[in-house]
């Protein structure tokens, strides 16, 4: 093990920092999200493989630790997207529910103010999130839509670009503990 | 069970939303129905705020073109770079309010044409998700749309109504995968189904090997498929090869090939008809001008000339049937009459010196007249005043 390696693989969850917010960050981060994910496209249109809810799901589960309060993120966010398209309610919300999930557990483990971790994690979402949202279009749904694996990876290296300066923005939002 | 639930905290809290979303979805799927109170909640507060954006957009363009930008006017020093910056923007901003200008009498004069009854939509927003390919547009139930009309645009069908309402509608993209309509083509009437998959062309599904099918034709809407009213430019086949279960066709969509910003939502469907192709224009036939007259072929001419003004025809059988009753004449026998035969090696007499047919106005195919039997030496009837060659 190398000094980097102790660096980024925490000791266990006793050392694990949890980062807080304002309430009123969890609602309004996420709802920019979506707001830039349903209004920019429509004069940028390259913009639309940009997945900001996800990524705000990923920062706050990295960030709070906590499994559950990333799932109930993941889930909330996952949702609301969900009713603004035309998939059936849940689709979005289970894909997150999942995400929030798995990144809280991983954050217990790593330390996730690390760039090149945020990076990683962010891409590798970003891949599980399209997976499982195309195995619940086919398996609960029957949809027969295709997974374009190379345009997903695509697309998952350049939302990973840009996780790593929208996490640095967003961990300005965090309220140092007294 | 506590001590369970309570040991095993985190993972119990996962399965409870993930069966508590599972039992959601299957819900929606059993019983067709869409969960509409969280959908109308969602898009309450989403679209409002859409609209706000779209809003501060404009004002802020405004802002600075109208006061900004006025300012820097009245500085002395900057002028001209700043009426030269003016100028410019203005320009951009005319160049743009002009499109939407022709956009818009664009669309309302295809609203005029289309017997189809029809409602104005503007696009205020994408849906979500990455690469997502449907819109929301600012027409809601509160102006009649309702689920599963058809969006379209004077270039062809833009997608269907996915969901409504109050104050605004998804808008489910042709292109998006999933989305199919009935399409015939323009040339050969072959009938498939246009699916969308997620790219920017669709493909056509159900056309046999054995259909005759070329790249560039038209796609229009059939009508078969209850949304799309027959008659509705899709776009044009980009690529056509024969596949192991019917052909492989891949489309263009017509209308939806940058960002769609205007559409017309169809209230009433009216079936229309598929236009004929445009036959290519008909080669124009070149025709040269006639020849200048050459000096010495005035006088070669000057016989079929003659006949011509005569009435005769100009055919080479019409010249050798003259040629030929001129030297009977000349020898006093009448072609085709029983008697002696003329000697027709001999030349016929100049045509000058010769007279006319007294019939020869006669229509092809009239026989030659007869003329009165003379005995073999005897003079030839006086040759009538000789004629004018005619010039051409």
């Amino acid at each position: 093990m190398t000094e980097y390696d102790d660096r980024i693989l925490q000791a266990g969850p006793r050392k694990a920092k949890i980062s807080h917010f304002r309430p009123a960050a969890y609602i309004i981060i996420p709802l920019i999200a979506i707001l830039f994910q349903v209004y920019v496209p429509r004069f940028v249109d390259f913009l639309s493989y940009l997945e900001l809810p996800l990524l705000v799901v990923v920062y706050f589960s990295l960030m709070r630790r906590q499994p559950v309060a990333g799932a109930v993120i993941g889930t909330v966010i996952g949702l609301v997207q969900d009713s603004l398209s035309q998939h059936p309610l849940g689709m979005f919300g289970i894909a997150k529910t999942l995400v929030g999930y798995f990144s809280a557990s991983i954050s217990m483990r790593f330390d996730v103010e690390n760039n090149a971790l945020r990076f990683i994690l962010s891409f590798f979402f970003f891949l599980f999130h399209q997976v499982a949202f195309w195995v619940f279009a086919r398996g609960l749904l029957g949809q027969n839509i295709e997974l374009q694996i190379p345009q997903s990876i695509i697309f998952a290296f350049l939302n990973a670009v840009v996780a790593v300066p929208l996490f640095l923005i967003m961990d300005k939002l965090r309220v140092e503990e007294q | 069970m506590e001590t369970f639930l309570s040991r095993y905290r985190n993972l119990s809290v996962l399965l409870a939303l993930i069966v508590g979303q599972l039992l959601l979805l299957a819900y929606q799927v059993k019983a067709r129905e869409d969960v509409r109170l969280i959908r109308l909640w969602a898009v309450t507060a989403v679209t409002p705020l859409a609209r706000g954006i779209e809003w501060v957009r404009g004002g802020t363009g405004g802002f600075f073109s109208g006061y900004i930008f006025l300012r820097d006017v009245q500085s002395e020093n900057m002028r001209l770079r700043q009426e030269l910056g003016q100028m410019k923007l203005r320009n951009q901003f005319l160049t743009a309010e002009l499109s939407t200008a022709d956009r818009a009498k664009a669309l309302l004069e295809f609203r005029s044409r289309i017997p189809s009854k029809t409602l104005p939509a503007r696009v205020i927003g994408t849906g979500t998700g990455a690469n997502s390919r449907v819109v929301f547009v600012d027409r809601g139930s509160n102006d009649g749309v309702k689920r599963g009309m058809a969006a379209i645009t004077p270039e062809g069908i833009v997608g269907k109504v996915v969901a409504a309402y109050p104050m605004a509608s998804l808008v489910q993209l042709i292109t998006e995968q999933g989305s199919v309509a009935g399409v015939i083509s323009q040339k050969n009437h072959v009938r498939g189904t246009l699916k969308g998959q997620g790219t920017p062309n669709c493909i056509v599904d159900y056309v046999q090997n054995e259909d005759k099918l070329e790249p560039g034709e038209w796609f229009y809407t059939s009508g078969a498929d209850r949304i799309y009213p027959r008659g509705l430019p899709v776009g044009q086949v980009k690529m056509v090869r024969e596949g192991r279960g019917g052909k492989e066709v891949v489309v263009a969509p017509s209308a939806v090939t940058g960002s769609v910003e205007e559409m017309l939502i169809v209230i009433d469907g009216v079936q229309g008809l598929i236009p004929e192709p445009e036959t290519p224009a008909s080669p124009q036939i070149s025709i040269l001008p006639p020849p200048p007259p050459i000096a010495g072929e005035e006088q070669r001419v000057a016989p079929s000339a003659a006949g011509e003004a005569a009435g005769a025809n100009q055919t080479d059988a019409d010249k050798l049937r003259e040629k030929y009753r001129r030297i009977g004449e000349s020898q006093g026998v009448e072609i085709g009459s029983p008697g002696p035969l003329a000697d027709f090696n001999r030349n016929p007499p100049p045509p000058s010196a010769q007279q006319p047919a007294p019939n020869s106005t006669a229509q092809p195919g009239a026989q030659t007249p007869v003329a009165p039997r003379t005995p073999q030496g005897t003079q030839p009837p006086s040759a009538p005043k000789p004629q004018e060659p005619r010039k051409q």
